[in-house]
């Protein structure tokens, strides 16, 4: 078991190495497939061990003792997460794939797709603060290099802003890994919560707000969010639905780990305020804009704040409900913008004044559409329903009463703007210019049809598991506030 | 950690963040030198006395191995970044001309539209504003 927790990281990076060698477009992409299909295939074996042993699984890689070597943890939390993660850019591979899209056919984006995905899993799978560091920058190159590898002037401008306001972000982290360092001697996740505990509380306050913020940028909170809604629209569909999906909730579980393991419940009052901000800015943003992807990129920013906010209320119910919509989410915004690519690839815009009448050319995408954003809004039986459902009873439970408001009143608004993007896209009149009465745009987009169908029906099985998903987000919450069995386990006492 | 260390991840700190202040990539990329290096500096004085080696079987004094691995590791990937940030800001040049960081194109447009409703004070038509 202790070598399984290795391979979702090591797979996707060889597989990077060699189809570097080779730059054969045919075998990258079997290349990619193999690689994706079977380090889901590990990440599945490593979350059913560890969630019927109970245990967490620790590597150390190195050969060396307890916190010498670098670490990788794999609990309840951290498996359920590379297990979705994988399935997700699995999925989209197969999307890309099927969009014959001028970036796919570069001899980079298999190599660099690959180096994303082994970033994201060593990410989640991190024991220490630098070895997290060291996934996050291996995560963030491989998102630059496919935000511009296209290098139009329109991609080169956003990236721009994404690539600097992410170095900085870097530059945050790695600055408080040092200052950490500095002040206890040690990066492995098993001794900090011990030794953070005995410094002087400023010193503490500081560190801990250095890392809020580093991971606050990744995660997109207010007020540090301004560079996502400008970003993720110009990257290829593909990519920006991996962006979308899984990049900022990499954020939103450091910052579960800064909450929970290294400074528990401290701050609390401050994170919570910053996820209903978060939240209420995020779709007041969302209803102004006109144009798809901008729209989908401001509820991302929206969605986090329901996150951070359950986060912030702290204690197991709440955690337990930020880890299920954390759950619910990726496959539910992912497939969103998958949508959005079989749109845009079908009239070669995302703009709403532009786009009119799908419904009736294809009544399977509408549905596609609908069922993932009806999710997004919080509509029962749906996953979003269930996820939004828990983070607020967490909050009447503990009188956060103007929260719990904030929450209601943005997942109305959440469905006025789903409803802008359903009237705006899929009603109306079909525009002269496309046939009527053809189905036509699935037919000629299959693979890219059935990959966003396999996505919709992961939210929709969400949905239908949720009663044992919960039970498991549960045992997840609390096996992560336990920081005495987390601390022994990756000490190896 | 010994004072010249600290004055100069002070001075490297400074003098990053002056640069990260300017809208030209070119700076830009020599700020986040600057501040890597800072960052560098800082990690490598907060392992021990600096003057040590890291090496076991030696006599005398060692210094902790730890942050010396860990600054390896950040050079490299400060040295990736800012390859990377000197590509983008080559790019740039040779598209538009010049290497500044721009802003948010669709902003701008909705903010021009809000205008134009509240100038006008009836509904937005969303045709005229489509770039």
């Amino acid at each position: 078991m202790i070598t399984l927790v290795a391979l979702p990281i090591l797979i996707p990076l060889i597989a990077a190495a060699v189809m570097l060698l080779t730059r054969n477009l045919i075998v990258q992409r079997c290349l990619s497939f193999v690689a994706l299909s079977s380090s889901l295939a590990v990440a599945v074996v490593l979350l059913v061990d560890v969630w019927s042993s109970g245990n967490i699984v620790v590597a150390r890689l190195g050969g060396w003792p307890g916190s010498f070597a670098i670490t990788l943890v794999a609990d309840r939390l951290a498996s359920v997460l590379v297990v979705v993660a994988m399935a997700v850019t699995l999925v989209v591979l197969l999307f890309a794939l099927g969009q014959q899209a001028s970036d796919e056919h570069s001899s980079y984006y298999h190599p660099v797709y690959m180096a994303l995905t082994a970033g994201i899993a060593q990410a989640f799978l991190a024991g220490d603060l630098f070895n997290l560091f060291v996934a996050f920058e291996i995560l963030l190159m491989a998102s630059y290099v496919l935000l511009t590898l296209e290098g139009t002037s329109e991609q080169i401008r956003s990236g721009t802003t994404y690539v600097v306001l992410n170095v900085i972000e870097s530059l945050v982290l790695v600055t408080a890994v040092g200052l950490i360092f500095a002040a206890t001697g040690t990066v492995n996740f098993a001794e900090l919560p011990e030794r953070l505990a005995e410094l002087p509380v400023g010193v503490r306050t500081g560190l801990h707000l250095l890392l809020l913020v580093a991971f606050g940028i990744k995660a997109a909170v207010f007020p540090l969010f301004f560079w996502l809604p400008d970003s993720y629209p110009t990257a290829p569909s593909s990519a920006s639905a991996v962006f979308a999906g899984l990049l900022t909730k990499v954020g939103v579980y450091c910052l579960i780990r800064v909450q929970t393991l290294l400074f528990p419940g401290e701050l609390s009052d401050l994170v919570m305020i910053v996820g209903i901000a978060t939240m209420a800015i995020g779709v007041i943003g969302a209803i102004s804009q006109q144009d798809m992807k901008r729209i989908l990129s401001f509820h991302i920013i929206s969605q986090i704040g329901y996150m951070v906010f359950g986060l912030g209320i702290g204690g197991a119910a709440a955690i337990a409900a930020t880890v299920f919509y954390l759950i619910h989410h990726i496959p539910v915004k992912t497939s969103l913008f998958l949508v959005e690519g079989i749109i845009e690839r079908d009239s070669g815009t995302s703009s709403l004044d532009k786009v009119s009448g799908l419904a009736r050319r294809s009544p399977i995408l509408a549905v596609l559409f609908l069922l993932p954003a009806l999710s997004l809004a919080g509509f029962p039986p749906l996953s979003g329903f269930l996820a939004k459902f828990a983070v607020v009873r967490a909050g009447f439970d503990s009188q956060q009463y103007f929260g719990v408001g904030v929450a209601l009143v943005v997942s109305m608004l959440t469905l006025v703007s789903m409803a802008k993007i359903w009237v705006g896209a899929f009603w109306g009149e079909v525009l002269p210019a496309r046939p009527t009465g053809d189905v036509g745009i699935l037919r000629h987009q299959r693979s890219m049809a059935a990959a966003t169908m396999m996505l919709v029906a992961l939210t929709v099985t969400i949905a239908v598991m949720a009663g044992p998903l919960y039970e498991f987000a549960t045992e997840a919450a609390i096996q992560m506030l336990d920081v005495a069995t987390y601390v022994s386990a990756v000490r190896g006492s | 950690m010994s004072v010249w260390s600290l004055v100069l991840v002070c001075v490297l700190f400074g003098v990053g963040a002056y640069l990260l202040m300017d809208r030209s990539l070119t700076r830009i990329a020599l700020g986040v030198g600057a501040l890597g290096n800072g960052v560098n500096v800082l990690i490598i004085s907060a392992g021990s006395d600096v003057n040590e080696a890291p090496i076991i079987g030696r006599d005398g004094t060692l210094t902790d191995p730890l942050p010396q691995a860990l600054v390896l590791t950040a050079i490299v990937i400060g040295f990736a970044l800012l390859t990377f940030l000197m590509t983008l800001a080559w790019r740039n040049w040779t598209i538009s001309g010049n290497d500044e960081v721009e802003d948010d194109v669709e902003d701008r447009l909705v903010a021009r539209r809000a205008e134009r409703t509240a100038k006008s004070g009836d509904q937005p038509h969303h045709e005229d504003v489509t770039p």
